[in-house]
């Protein structure tokens, strides 16, 4: 980002929006610019469309960066805002079909369906994902935001807000599903006089990708989502706390906060109030732990980033033992849109105790992958074939993965279970922080567990000894499993260790690891038998040498 | 005016101040639970999981040593289930590096292999990981070996909050965790460490030991010294 070509920051003074406020524009392409596309050279897309429609003299022409359109398997996409009409894997080439499509767009042109995958969709977290330009908070103002923190500050009280939170039915969408509300009372109610918010940005749930889109793409939502929550529960001060490997989205964020303490939505005096509130971002330093609560505080903090046993929660001792309020991105990003349309509005989406939608980062052997928001209920299957597309090359469907490391593989079987954190759980798998990785009969289910037992071996911080040495311990019979060389009597140890690991370690990475294994096991334990009575891998996935035969 | 509950420990029925955790309200009812990172004196971190215990009505386990009481807890620190947890983190800590009772310094001195006495282990399942670790002999008076480290962090905790050195502290995480001096110096070339030997003292096992010592020679201080020395440090007001 901050190497860039002069030409291209004049393209960027152009397509800055303060000067089409003065002229609607007649057509306009949004170039997606998370990420996903941008390593795809979407910049120099945007760039080369710039220029060709200032060559051309299309002066009625909007050319804008916007964050993720969603559809990251057929990137890098612009979009003709106007028409919907969607170009895929735009090379450079391509810029010129899009300016033709630009000069055909005539102002009675409205936009047309874009197919399932955006059709069945519900945007609530992601409203504003594909539609602004991430660094203009005009734009981001222009779509509704900010509205609703005047509102709060100007016409609500603290209690409100809460009550209307709560009604709302807004559960933690960092995976475990705490209700909101409560979860905001508990730290308006705590004892202190000084209280902080907290975002977890930290995501690092393996093929999970939403809070970084979300925090590329609409920035100033989770500042907004913040700020509300900050005066829900009387804190003055914020951090994000953002891994590192996220450069767009901390450069982006950087922005947005500077942007918004300009323009009186951050600091002191809030929207001509009497409310203070400032943010600051701290940087994780690549440990998956970290997004574990107490673990991020002792990283802010400035210490080693590694858990304490609850109680005392957070919320009651947290931050510089000062009470603390710690929501996910997505549980921010639906805080505006709940405070905008009503809590009555939001608690009429979704289904029993999961109100709402999820956003899920779908992921492996899907052909649609990309960012997707649902409403609580949608089945497996919808969100599999209809919205993702179906299996690449028409395999067939073994399993989904879902909640990162501490999730559960769902098989066929259960494909037309409505989607929400109690089914999940009944079935032996976990929401998360909303990963969906999809896989087909070339994966070996062996071999996933063993992948996130490796994954969680690597990220244990140390701290205690069930999770240091049993999920080694765990991998090592994993992988005497996979190379064939293992008895039932392995079999019978895992199941016995994996048990003791889950009830004795100190945080969730720790509890969660043997996951992955118990849901294996309980829907694929034939592949486990084949590796070790018929030393045969039915995927092809795992190499075993047969048993040299001694005489 | 201190707040007395009344709670019951294994079906016993004993009392403790507010404030107090289940491990110091057992210990003063003579009721034993296990533990290798609590020690009297320093803070207590919630670690080594041995001393987890079950609360009627919660789910989860919760280490003795971090939980405070509550008036009408129901407390059970000893059953089938935690024995059977107690022996296999026992046995996590034996085949995580290198202990071998019979060339060690600590032998019939270390609490680890008491430990293994107490909870009656016979056997190991589990296979050994044992990756090869160093020893740092560069101290004049005192050696560690990290073989025989179990990652307790006694040492860390006594030299900051007693000496108020901070010479320990960890490094690295997961199995590659390792305790260090002076961010990662050896410690004969520690400029912060003075020597006092407390974290020798404190060490449950043979991990660190006082130069010139052999096989099961290495044996310590009555333990109480901790509280003594805290006492007499709020004392002075510090």
């Amino acid at each position: 980002m901050s190497e860039m070509p002069s030409a291209a920051r004049s393209i960027r003074r152009r397509v800055s929006t303060e000067e089409i406020a003065e002229q609607p524009p007649r057509a306009s392409a949004y170039v997606c610019e998370a990420a996903s596309c941008m390593s795809a050279q979407a910049h120099d897309i945007t760039v080369r469309l710039g220029e060709r429609a200032a060559e051309a003299g299309l002066t009625d022409v909007l050319i804008k960066r916007v964050g993720c359109l969603g559809l990251c398997a057929a990137g890098p996409l612009v979009e003709i805002a106007e028409t919907a009409q969607l170009f895929e894997r735009v090379k450079p080439d391509d810029v010129e079909g899009i300016i033709k499509a630009l000069k055909k767009v005539k102002s009675t042109d409205t936009r047309q369906p874009q197919g399932p995958f955006f059709e069945k969709q519900l945007r609530v977290a992601t409203e504003n994902l594909g539609r602004i330009d991430p660094e203009s908070l005009d734009d981001f103002v222009g779509r509704g935001g900010y509205e609703a923190l005047k509102r709060v500050l100007s016409e609500m009280t603290s209690t409100d807000v809460r009550e209307e939170i709560t009604r709302s039915g807004l559960r933690g969408r960092g995976g475990a599903g705490y209700p909101t509300g409560l979860k905001w009372t508990t730290v308006a109610k705590a004892q202190g006089a000084q209280k902080y918010v907290i975002c977890n940005a930290d995501e690092g749930d393996p093929g999970a990708f939403m809070d970084r889109s979300v925090l590329e793409s609409d920035p100033f939502s989770i500042l907004e989502g913040m700020a509300i929550a900050a005066f829900a529960v009387h804190a003055s001060e914020g951090y994000i706390y953002c891994r590192a490997e996220y450069p767009l989205a901390v450069s982006r964020l950087r922005l947005a906060i500077r942007l918004a303490q300009r323009a009186g939505f951050l600091g002191a005096g809030i929207a001509d109030t009497s409310f203070n509130f400032d943010v600051q971002i701290r940087l994780g330093a690549g440990a998956f732990v970290c997004g574990e609560e107490t673990a991020l505080i002792a990283s802010v903090e400035g210490r080693r980033g590694t858990p304490r046993p609850r109680p005392p929660y957070p919320a009651v001792q947290g931050l510089w033992d000062c009470p603390t309020l710690i929501n996910n991105v997505e549980t921010f990003a639906n805080v505006g849109a709940i405070l905008r349309k009503g809590s009555e509005w939001y608690a009429g989406i979704g289904v029993g105790k999961s109100k709402g939608t999820k956003v899920f980062a779908l992921a492996g052997r899907i052909v649609n992958t990309g960012l997707v928001e649902v409403p609580m209920g949608m089945t497996l299957r919808e969100i599999v074939y209809d919205i993702g597309g179906g299996l690449i090359d028409g395999r067939p469907f073994k399993a989904v993965q879902t909640g990162g490391p501490s999730g559960g593989c769902i098989p066929a079987q259960l494909l037309d279970m409505a989607v929400s954190y109690e089914s999940l759980i009944e079935v032996g798998s976990f929401m998360g922080s909303g990963g969906l990785i999809v896989m087909d009969d070339t994966s070996c289910m062996v071999d996933v567990a063993k992948y996130f037992q490796d994954f969680c071996r690597e990220e244990s911080c140390g701290k205690c000894v069930p999770c240091r040495v049993g999920t080694t311990q765990l991998y090592m019979l994993l992988d005497l499993i996979t190379r064939g060389e293992a008895t039932l009597d392995d079999l019978a140890q895992l199941e016995r260790l994996a048990g003791i690991v889950q009830k004795t370690a100190l945080c969730g990475l720790g509890q969660g690891a043997p996951n992955p294994i118990f849901s294996t096991l309980r829907y694929f334990r034939d592949e486990y038998l084949a590796h070790i009575v018929d030393k045969v891998c039915p995927a092809g996935v795992c190499t075993i040498t047969p048993a040299e035969v001694t005489a | 005016m201190t707040t007395v509950f009344t709670l019951q420990i294994d079906g016993r029925d004993v009392a403790g101040s507010e404030g107090q955790t289940v491990m110091e309200v057992a210990e003063e009812n003579g009721i034993d639970i296990p533990g290798l990172c609590h020690l009297e004196g320093i803070h207590d971190r919630g670690a080594c999981r041995l001393c987890m215990v079950e609360i009627a009505g919660t789910p989860k386990l919760a280490a003795a040593c971090m939980t405070t009481i509550v008036e009408g807890m129901d407390v059970t620190a000893h059953s089938e289930r935690l024995l059977e947890y107690r022996r296999a983190i026992t046995e996590m800590m034996f085949v995580e590096r290198n202990h071998v009772c019979a060339v060690c310094v600590a032998n019939n001195h270390c609490e680890l292999q008491d430990m293994a006495a107490d909870l009656e282990l016979t056997h190991f399942d589990l296979p050994r990981i044992s990756p090869k670790v160093d020893i740092d002999a560069s101290h004049r008076l005192f050696a560690i070996d990290h073989n025989r480290c179990i990652l307790c962090l006694r040492c860390v905790r006594v030299c900051d909050e007693i000496e108020g050195a901070h010479t320990w502290d960890v490094m690295n995480r997961g199995l590659d965790t390792r305790v260090q001096t002076d961010m990662g110096i050896p410690w004969g070339d520690s400029t912060t460490c003075t020597s006092c030997g407390k974290c020798v003292q404190v060490c449950p096992t043979g991990a660190l030991f006082e130069k010139g010592r052999a096989v099961a020679s290495g044996s310590k201080r009555q333990r109480p010294f901790l509280p003594w020395l805290k006492v007499v440090k709020e004392e002075r007001g510090q």
